[in-house]
Order: structure tokens, then C-alpha cells, then sequence
């Protein structure tokens, strides 16, 4: 389970608190407009921004106090999810190994995960040889190597366009089912969260809402959600 | 975040620079307790500051017009020309006195012209010749530092001025950039002529043009008076940093970097201004260009006859170099590592001071606190390496910052992500993405080391001496062409190792 415990952030003027928690194995949205402090939340379940108050915690664990790369966590940012100087394998091997001494046995396992995500035979090339799609798939392979229990996404594949974002965001999902991993992604896009998410937090006004059933949620939207839908 | 061994070991490193240089200075006062300044201490007090602010005005007064005309027009040659503003930056000073010395002195050309037509010989020596060779020094620097300042101005503005049908944009667009660049040019170009050496050795000298630098270099080496050369260090000192204190509340133009040839923003007029320009632009570029040609011309004929003893100054100012702009660039990528994230005031303070001191006074200071210890012979190298590595962290503490930055901004979360850092991460990330100003900043820390003459010139013995003080020596001894040739030398080696450096940094960036 994923518990945030009372917690609460401060920036500047900015606030935003949050008590709630998911099941393991939930895909989770947090939906919200430009501003409103989903991705604040989302930093801080990756341990780049302290909390002002509260906890969080992870299977009962506190992993507040944590580093981000000690936190049961992995993420895929909006972009610079890969480092432009480095292969696709030492991308990935950074995942497995941060000095790069990479052994027999994780070759074949970075090669094996290339190989998943269509990207066979890539591994030398670097970031600005591919595409954008085959970027966003590569990026996905570094997490998949960190195989951490919570993934988070922040509007990733965004600069892709709509419609490789939605291809990567379905291979997110089915790669995330077969291994249980709980997902948290962030998105301004009620179209993401419906097609993607089982569950919604609305996130506006420096508040964090309850989690959701998204088809309820969006079947019978309750007064935030219809100012956010403009509808 | 920087991790913490970085943020340790730079705050010790600041440490180290505070109390190098402060230290230093407090040896200086304290030796120099209850000395008084004499009549000739107080005309090299008045001949620094005079020939400074001779110095500053001439450059900036006259950067104005070069880089306007620069700025407004368009021929071949004009990204070489920017360019070749550069190269005052990199040449060892003592090569450029030679160069200007074959076109002004005594026997140079000009003279030879004058003389020709039955005119009176000009004497290039005293304070024409010490504001001559910083003019020919910093004008260059200044026109690079006001081009980047109308590159600055937004087209926009200069289309307004035209649509407004203002008669010219100078009042309301330039002279506003010009009022914000100036000063700190102006500053800048005065705290390199408050310290500059080896000009008033060469040129300057005698009871009406001795710098506090040369009076400091006459009392420790000829008059080995140790509290006089004290006593004039520390005055040299205070004069520093007062003009440090002046220039931190205006802002530092850098100076690098200019030229893009982008579309042309400024208005070109036509008519007689346009002769105006080209003449502006024709005769900055003789200025600088030909001391350049002179140094080649007299260098080149005795470049295969000279001796073991240059060959070996030269080995030796090489791998010094190498090491200070080691050094340099180790403490100025630790200093900028932690200044982007951590305690950002006290190492920008620590990496910025070396320019409140001088390699004299910085050397004078050492040697009074060594001199108990160890034979100012024993201490000529090492000093000499330390001094240069000190003097050129600034220049690179301010190259790097912006990079480190950005660095910091693009890759720190995705590094922390993965948990890269360490040795790890400077190897992986930091070293791969800054290997271009590394390089670049490299390459001027060993350039500025390989033509120092500073320190050396005060502790050298027998067979210590750099290229440059070799073609001091040289000169003095009126042994022209060897002199030429090691000076063709001189800067060759200097420019070589910039080069390789620079190039260096560009291959391996990614």
C-alpha cells in the first residue's frame, strides 16, 4: 500500500496537502490543471522535493527520509529521461549498475529488454539516433531494468504527439499488469486518466481529493471535475 | 545536489584560496609595519594609477568606434578579425613588447621612416610606451566585450528608432548599452593595468615610470629589502582591492565568445560614414596585426640556431603549464560543482579573489613566510605553478559556472534517479558534458601559465628560467634575434597548447 500520511508541501506561497492511499498494483492518476501541484506531489514521492509535514510511506515503511535512487521508486520525466552522451546499453546499465561495470549476465538482460520493447540491435546507437518513439520506449527499458515497486510517470511521452503517447502509454499499462507494479503518472489530459488509470485523484485548489474509481469518477463528475471538464 | 565529499572538499579548497591570499597579505602588512613610504614609493603609487587610467581610457574610448564600425558591417574577414581579438588574450606579454619594440622602438620601423624623412626619432619608452602596449592589449579585449554588448540589444529596438524616424539610434539604443557595458569594462581593463609587470619592465623603468609591480620586483631582487618590497606590496594590495570593492557593484562583461554573423541588426549608413568604418576597421586591424607580423618576421631567422638552454626553458615552462592548468581547472570544476547547489556566496568570494592580488604580491608574500624554511630557489617552481593555477581560477570559475548550471538543471534528477554519483557520476555525466569548456578552459589556464613572467622573474636561479623570462633575459642582454626566435617560440607553444586543449575538450565532447 501507498500511504501518504498527512502530507503536506509548501513552495513559496504555493501548498498542497494530500492523505490518502492506494492499493498495490493500482494504476493512479493524478489529474489537475497547469499549477495546481501534481507534480509537486509527484517529486516528492520521488524524494527531489521534502516534505513540509507528514509521511509517506510504502508497505508500511516511512520512505520520507529516503534518497530518490533508495526509494522503492522508479520515474520517467517529461524529457531528459536519457543521458545524450551514453549508449541505449549504457543508458540502461545505469539502472543496473550506476558505475557502468556491467557483467555478462546484464548485457544479456539489457539486451533482453531491448529486444521486449522492439528496440533489437539499438543498444550502440545513441538517444539522438532514434525517434522519439523508440526514445520513449528506451526510457521505459531503463525503468523496467530498475524493476522498483511504484513507477511514476510526469506527463511523459507528452512531446510525442497523441498518438504514439497513447501506443506507449498502453505498453506501460500491460508491461506495469504482468509484474504488479503500481503506477502514479500525472496528466492534464482526462483522456489519459480514462483510458490509462483505475483510479483518479482530482488535484486543484492546493488540495489532493480522495482516490477514485475512474468510471464512476468520470460516470457522475462530482463539482471540481466538472469546472476542470468545462462541461 | 552535489554530494557531499564535493561540498567538503571545495569549502576546504576555499579555505585554502581565502587564506592563501589574505594570508599572504597579512605577512605583507606585518612586515611592513612602521616603514613609511618614500618619495619614489609614492611616484610609482602615482605612476600605476596614471598609467592605468591612461591605459582604460584609451582602450575603451577607442573600442567604441572599432566595434560599432565592426558591428554595422559586413566584409571578408570580419569573423577572422573578431577572432584574431582574441589572440592579445593568449599572447605572453613579453612576445608582444618584442613585436611592438620592431615596429616602435629605437630601431624599429617607424623610427627608420621618421628618420628617413629627416624627422626626429620618437621614443617609445616610459609612460607612452606602457600605455601603448596596454592599449594594444585591451582594446581588442574591450571591442569583444562592447560587440557583445550590440549584440545584445534586441533588433526590435533599432526598428523602432527607424520607424520612430529617429535621426540616429545612438542616444536612445546604444549609448544606453554602452552606459550598462563600460564600466565594467573600463574596470576590468584598470585591474589588468594596475598589476601588469612585465610592460613597465620593458618599456617602463627609471625614476618616471616605475610601477608598484616593478618597484616591488627592484626591491626584493636588487635591493634585497624585503620590508620595502613588503611595504609597496601591500600598498599595491590595497589598491587591488579597492578596485575589486568598485568592481563588484557593477557587473564583469566576460568578454568571450562573439562574432555569430547573424542578420544584420545594427543600420549600416551609407556615404562618408561608410569610408569612416572601413578606415576605423583598417586601421585597429594594422594595429593589432602588425607587432603579430613582426613577432614572425624577426622570429623566424634564428628559430633553427637556438640553444640547449632555450630548449630546455621551454620544455620546462611546458609541463609547469600543464600542471597549473591542472590544477586550475580541478579547482575550478570542484568550486563550480558545489557553488551551483551549496554555500554559493563563500565560494564565489574565495574563487573570485585571486583578482584582488597580483602574482608579485602573492609571490612577495610567500616568500617572506617560507623564507624561514626553504631557499627562494628551492621554492621558484613550485610557487610559480600554485601562483598560476590562482590566478587563472577566476577566468575559469566564471566559464564553467553558467555550464555547471545547466548541467545541474537538465541532469541532476535523472542522475539521482539512478542513482549515479560519486566517481560515478563524473565519469558518466559531468566530465562527458562539460568536456568542451573543460578543454576550452583548460587550454587558457596553460596558455596564461606558459607566458606568465611574473613570480619566476623574483625567485628564478640558475637554470629555472621559464620561456618567458629566457626572452627577458635575452632582450635585456640585446641578443635580438635569439630573443625573437625564443619569443616565436613562446608564443607557438602557447598557442599550441591552447589549441590542443580546446581541440582536446571539442573531440571528447559528445
Amino acid at each position: 500500500m501507498l500511504h501518504l500520511d498527512h502530507v503536506t508541501l509548501e513552495q513559496g506561497s504555493f501548498r498542497l496537502t494530500a492523505n490518502w492511499a492506494i492499493e498495490k498494483g493500482t494504476r493512479l492518476a493524478l489529474l489537475g490543471g497547469s499549477g495546481a501541484g501534481k507534480s509537486s506531489l509527484l517529486m516528492a514521492l520521488a524524494g527531489f522535493l521534502p516534505l513540509q509535514s507528514g509521511r509517506i510511506l510504502w508497505a508500511g515503511q516511512d520512505i520520507s527520509g529516503l534518497e530518490p535512487a533508495a526509494r522503492p521508486v522508479s520515474i520517467l520525466f517529461q524529457d531528459q529521461n536519457l543521458f545524450p552522451h551514453l549508449t541505449l546499453v549504457q543508458n540502461l546499465g545505469l539502472a543496473l549498475n550506476p558505475r557502468l561495470r556491467l557483467t555478462d549476465v546484464d548485457r544479456s538482460r539489457i539486451e533482453a529488454v531491448l529486444d521486449r520493447l522492439g528496440l533489437s540491435g539499438l543498444g550502440p546507437r545513441k538517444p539522438a539516433d532514434l525517434s522519439g518513439g523508440q526514445q520513449g520506449r528506451a526510457a521505459l527499458g531503463r525503468v523496467l531494468l530498475q524493476s522498483r515497486e511504484v513507477l511514476l510517470l510526469d506527463e511523459p511521452f507528452a512531446a510525442l504527439g497523441p498518438a504514439l503517447k497513447t501506443d506507449l502509454l498502453a505498453l506501460v499499462a500491460e508491461l506495469a499488469s504482468a509484474s504488479g507494479t503500481t503506477v502514479v503518472m500525472v496528466t492534464h489530459d482526462p483522456a489519459d486518466a480514462r483510458r490509462f488509470a483505475d483510479q483518479v485523484v482530482l488535484v486543484h485548489d492546493g488540495l489532493t481529493e480522495p482516490p477514485a474509481a475512474t468510471a464512476a469518477l468520470f460516470a457522475d463528475p462530482p463539482e471540481a471535475l466538472r469546472a476542470y471538464l468545462g462541461s | 545536489m552535489a554530494d557531499r565529499p564535493v561540498q567538503v572538499s571545495a569549502l576546504a579548497l576555499s579555505g585554502l584560496i581565502m587564506t592563501l591570499v589574505l594570508g599572504t597579505a597579512l605577512a605583507l602588512f606585518a612586515q611592513a609595519k612602521g616603514l613609511s613610504l618614500r618619495p619614489a614609493d609614492w611616484s610609482a603609487i602615482r605612476f600605476t594609477v596614471l598609467q592605468a587610467l591612461l591605459s582604460t581610457g584609451f582602450s575603451c574610448l577607442l573600442a567604441i568606434p572599432v566595434a560599432r564600425a565592426l558591428i554595422r558591417r559586413r566584409f571578408p574577414g570580419r569573423a577572422a578579425l573578431i577572432v584574431l581579438m582574441g589572440a592579445p588574450f593568449l599572447l605572453p606579454v613579453i612576445v608582444a613588447v618584442l613585436g611592438l619594440l620592431s615596429l616602435y622602438g629605437r630601431n624599429g620601423v617607424l623610427n627608420l621612416a621618421l628618420q628617413a624623412v629627416g624627422l626626429p626619432a620618437v621614443s617609445v619608452y616610459g609612460l607612452k610606451g606602457v600605455v601603448l602596449a596596454h592599449v594594444f592589449f585591451n582594446l581588442p579585449l574591450a571591442t569583444r566585450m562592447l560587440l557583445n554588448g550590440w549584440q545584445a540589444i534586441p533588433a526590435e529596438r533599432f526598428r523602432l528608432a527607424q520607424t520612430l524616424g529617429l535621426p540616429s539610434p545612438f542616444r536612445h539604443v546604444e549609448w544606453p548599452m554602452l552606459r550598462a557595458v563600460l564600466p565594467g569594462a573600463a574596470l576590468a581593463i584598470f585591474l589588468v593595468c594596475l598589476t601588469s609587470f612585465v610592460v613597465a619592465l620593458t618599456l617602463g623603468g627609471g625614476p618616471r615610470a616605475t610601477t608598484l609591480e616593478l618597484a616591488i620586483y627592484q626591491a626584493l631582487r636588487f635591493d634585497f629589502d624585503p620590508g620595502r618590497a613588503a611595504l609597496l606590496a601591500a600598498v599595491q594590495f590595497a589598491l587591488c582591492i579597492l578596485a575589486v570593492a568598485l568592481a563588484a557593484r557593477v557587473t564583469l562583461p566576460m568578454g568571450l565568445g562573439a562574432g555569430q554573423d547573424r542578420a544584420l541588426a545594427v543600420p549600416a549608413p551609407r556615404g562618408w560614414r561608410r569610408l569612416a568604418d572601413a578606415l576605423v576597421i583598417g586601421l585597429a586591424a594594422l594595429f593589432l596585426m602588425l607587432p603579430l607580423a613582426f613577432i614572425l618576421i624577426d622570429g623566424l631567422p634564428g628559430l633553427a640556431r637556438l640553444g640547449p638552454t632555450v630548449w630546455q626553458a621551454a620544455l620546462r615552462s611546458v609541463w609547469m603549464a600543464a600542471i597549473s592548468a591542472s590544477l586550475a581547472v580541478s579547482a575550478a570544476l570542484m568550486l563550480t560543482l558545489a557553488a551551483a547547489t551549496g554555500a554559493r556566496r563563500l565560494i564565489e568570494v574565495a574563487a573570485m579573489l585571486p583578482m584582488a592580488t597580483s602574482g608579485l604580491v602573492l609571490g612577495t608574500g610567500l616568500f617572506l613566510l617560507l623564507r624561514g624554511f626553504a631557499r627562494p630557489e628551492a621554492l621558484a617552481l613550485p610557487v610559480t605553478i600554485g601562483v598560476n593555477a590562482l590566478m587563472a581560477l577566476p577566468f575559469l570559475f566564471r566559464l564553467l559556472l553558467p555550464e555547471v548550471r545547466i548541467l545541474q538543471a537538465d541532469y541532476d534528477r535523472l542522475a539521482q534517479a539512478v542513482g549515479l554519483k560519486g566517481w560515478a557520476r563524473l565519469r558518466w555525466l559531468t566530465l562527458p558534458r562539460l568536456a568542451r569548456p573543460l578543454g576550452l578552459g583548460a587550454g587558457l589556464a596553460a596558455a596564461l601559465a606558459m607566458g606568465d613572467l611574473g613570480v619566476i622573474a623574483l625567485f628564478a636561479g640558475d637554470g629555472q628560467a621559464t620561456l618567458p623570462l629566457m626572452v627577458q633575459r635575452l632582450a635585456g642582454a640585446y641578443r635580438m634575434e635569439e630573443a625573437s626566435a625564443a619569443a616565436l617560440l613562446l608564443v607557438g607553444l602557447s598557442f599550441a597548447l591552447f589549441a590542443l586543449c580546446d581541440l582536446g575538450g571539442r573531440r571528447a565532447a559528445p
